[in-house]
């Protein structure tokens, strides 16, 4: 580090800053007692916890990679749009106000009490920490990325600082300090995500509006071209054999309707979020807050699609340069760049192994094309051209094409933004990852520490012992999630996405039953969420690994099993069958045993009610 | 609180979230998945319209939705007097 760049100061600048500001926040606020650690006390305004909320949700997930994977997958992107929004709706409407009357700390502790049974709240905690340690794996994907781009280290390097800042940062704090440091990190994220994007958008389309510009005439530093954005991009992409942007599909109808589904309701049955309408102080603020955190949610969700477009159009136009004046049609309209003319940034990527070029015909110059596609290929061979020559990966091991999940981290550095908005991003992109992992660490060490050793192995535990023994499992969950993050199963937003599953098929069928079905009872609970987790864990599995290790998928040829999916559903969005089997076992279930009883009865008519509820209590 | 009033109560939130709930499935389900294809033959500004019910319509939609049960709930509240 002897000759630091410009970018290498205003990077360690930004991010120090914002570093130094969260741990300053986190040690002014550190949580004292359980009830501090867990629920952070009762006074945060529902437009704070609204925005607290938006930083626990929006992880290296939606900040880092959904974009990316919105570039690639054009119109198929928006299953993460509206699942990841659509979701809300039903978190408001289905849960929120009713956990919040009901006023116990975890989500496994409803579930206990509902289903008065210890069997469902361990059963609940169980899935709980499968989902919650999944969807951590996808952050230090993220965190891994955005570390080593800006240490200039391999992506393991970034991910082992990572894990370790991670390691310290959430240890911490407990809830207190993680809503109040989010709140920071929030300010930090969005205005991390939407200033490059009102840059990009106005070099592009003159409007400084993404939402707006997407929608704009493409007009390239102020000279329009009589084509819209959209328009424009469609025509680059299809030229190079890819698939046209507005009408890409990701599978078919049917995958684009159950990832969708499978990422809806995930969101409502994540531990994390949930966690957060038990900090608010009343039913009616719980209704506001879940409204509150999807406008500031909205506010990247709406800009995502014109940065993944923008970012799209931005990456291939400085690979493959359009000829101006020429008559020629596909490949043959673009003049390949020479490879020692690209650009900084491209090499700097290149660093971290995830946006490799490598000379396939020995002709000095970079083309990127879709070599899958037969009439593009054709065309290619014509031109001397031997496959498409960007990939990412290292030694012999090269995936064809860049690794998604940095779009949006080099989106600025393609567009050619000053150096200040590229260390923005870096330091964006850390507070969406830290504060999502410091999220949902808490949730598995409060189901460890609250749900399963003092509720169930270690009743006498003291207060202090709880919140060590919640620090070490946060620890654990950090190891654990870690050496796993070193082979994810996908793309960051595409890892999530099997954490989202996991919690659609699991724990919203439980939760919902035992708030609008009076009649379900303890069995029928158990076995639906037993039967939704296994069948999706199995999927999962089956395609992706046991637990994600590579060579492990056991896809059985002889029994007739391919690599096809079921009706063309993919692994990340089997969630939604896996909730339509919970909720199908459970409802059969409950019917052939014995009602829940009275009190039971009781408590549920009670919970439907917003008058007198308390605060959030630990028993 | 009577019985008769609670399941009052409890069957007004039930038709506003039914109604919420439909409105839900047919701006993000409807229209910008299963009638995507025949919405993209219209524009809106440069969007073609089923792509933009997806990538941002419905986005709008879902907020709308979560302040309409919020503003609707705390009415049936203060009708059913049961507000904390």
């Amino acid at each position: 580090m002897s000759n630091l760049s410009n970018l290498d100061i205003w990077t360690y600048s930004v991010v120090g800053f914002t570093f130094a500001t969260y741990i300053g926040i986190a040690i002014w606020a550190r949580a004292g007692t359980t009830g501090e650690f867990y629920v952070a006390g009762k006074g945060v305004h529902p437009v704070l916890n609204g925005m607290a909320t938006g930083a626990d949700w929006m992880s290296a997930a939606s900040f880092i990679s959904m974009a990316g994977l919105i570039a690639f997958n054009g119109y198929g992107g928006s299953v993460f749009l509206m699942g990841w929004t659509g979701g809300y709706v039903l978190l408001a409407l289905l849960l929120a106000p009713y956990l919040r009357k009901f006023g116990k700390f975890t989500v496994p502790e409803f579930i206990g009490d509902r289903y008065y049974s210890q069997t469902a709240r361990i059963v609940a905690v169980i899935c709980l920490i499968l989902a919650s340690i999944t969807y951590v794996i996808g952050q230090m994907k993220g965190i891994g990325v955005a570390f080593s781009r800006f240490l200039e280290v391999s992506y393991d390097m970034g991910l082992y600082i990572g894990m370790a800042i991670v390691a310290v940062y959430a240890v911490l704090g407990g809830m207190k300090g993680i809503t109040y440091t989010q709140i920071a990190q929030y300010v930090v994220l969005i205005m991390a995500y939407t200033i490059p994007a009102i840059f990009i958008s106005l070099n592009l389309t003159g409007n400084p509006f993404p939402q707006l510009g997407l929608g704009s005439e493409y007009a390239p530093g102020g000279d329009p071209s009589g084509m819209s954005m959209l328009a424009k991009l469609d025509q680059v992409v299809t030229e190079l054999g890819f698939k046209e942007y507005t009408t890409q599909t990701m599978g078919s109808t049917l995958n684009m309707f159950a990832y969708t589904l499978s990422l809806m309701i995930g969101t409502a049955g994540l531990p994390h979020v949930i966690i957060r309408f038990f900090t608010v102080p009343t039913v009616k603020s719980a209704r506001f807050s879940a409204g509150w955190a999807l406008v500031f949610i909205a506010i990247l969700y709406t800009t995502a699609p014109a940065v993944g477009a923008m970012a799209r159009l931005n990456f291939v136009d400085t690979l493959m340069i359009q000829k101006t004046e020429t008559s020629e049609q596909g490949l043959a309209a673009f003049e390949p760049l020479p490879g020692d003319e690209l650009p900084g940034w491209f090499q700097n990527w290149s660093q971290t192994g995830l946006l490799v070029w490598k000379d396939l015909n020995d002709d000095g110059q970079v083309q990127y094309y879709n070599d899958k596609n037969d009439a593009t290929v054709a065309e290619a061979d014509a031109l001397g051209y031997k496959g498409s020559e960007i990939f990412h990966g290292t030694g012999d091991a090269l995936k064809p094409g860049p690794d998604l999940d940095i779009m949006v981290l080099a989106n600025p550095e393609i567009a050619g933004l000053p150096n200040w908005v590229i260390a923005l991003i870096v330091a964006g992109g850390l507070a969406a990852a830290l504060s999502t992992a410091a999220g949902l660490l808490l949730a598995i060490s409060s189901a460890i520490s609250h749900d399963l050793l003092k509720s169930v192995f270690m009743k006498d535990i003291s207060e202090k012992a709880e919140l060590n023994a919640g620090r070490l499992s946060m620890i654990g969950a950090i190891i654990v999630a870690g050496y796993l993050g070193l082979n994810p199963p996908g793309f960051a937003a595409g890892t999530v996405a099997i954490a989202f599953g996991l919690a659609a098929s699991s724990i919203f069928p439980a939760l919902m039953m035992g708030i609008f079905y009076k009649r379900m009872n303890n069995t029928g609970a158990v076995a639906g969420m037993i039967a939704g987790i296994t069948v999706t864990l199995l999927y999962v599995f089956q395609h992706k690994g046991i637990f994600f290790i590579p060579g492990t998928e056991f896809l059985a040829p002889q029994l007739g099993m391919g690599a096809d999916w079921f009706f063309g559903i993919s692994p990340n969005a089997f969630g939604a069958v896996g909730a339509v089997v919970n909720f199908v076992v459970a409802f059969i279930v409950s019917a052939v045993t014995a009602p829940p009883p009275e009190h039971i009865q009781h408590l549920v008519e009670d919970v439907r009610v917003p008058r007198g509820a308390g605060e959030a209590t630990g028993h | 609180m009577t019985p008769e009033n609670r399941s009052a109560y409890w069957k007004a939130n039930i038709r506003l979230v039914t109604i919420l709930l439909i409105i839900w499935f047919i701006a993000s389900y409807g229209l910008a998945i299963l009638l995507v294809e025949p919405l993209n033959q219209f524009h809106l500004g440069g969007y073609p319209l089923g792509f933009w019910f997806a990538q941002q319509g419905s986005i709008y939609v879902f907020l709308v939705l979560i302040f309409a049960y919020a503003f609707g709930m705390n009415r049936l509240d203060k009708k059913f007097d049961v507000e904390e």
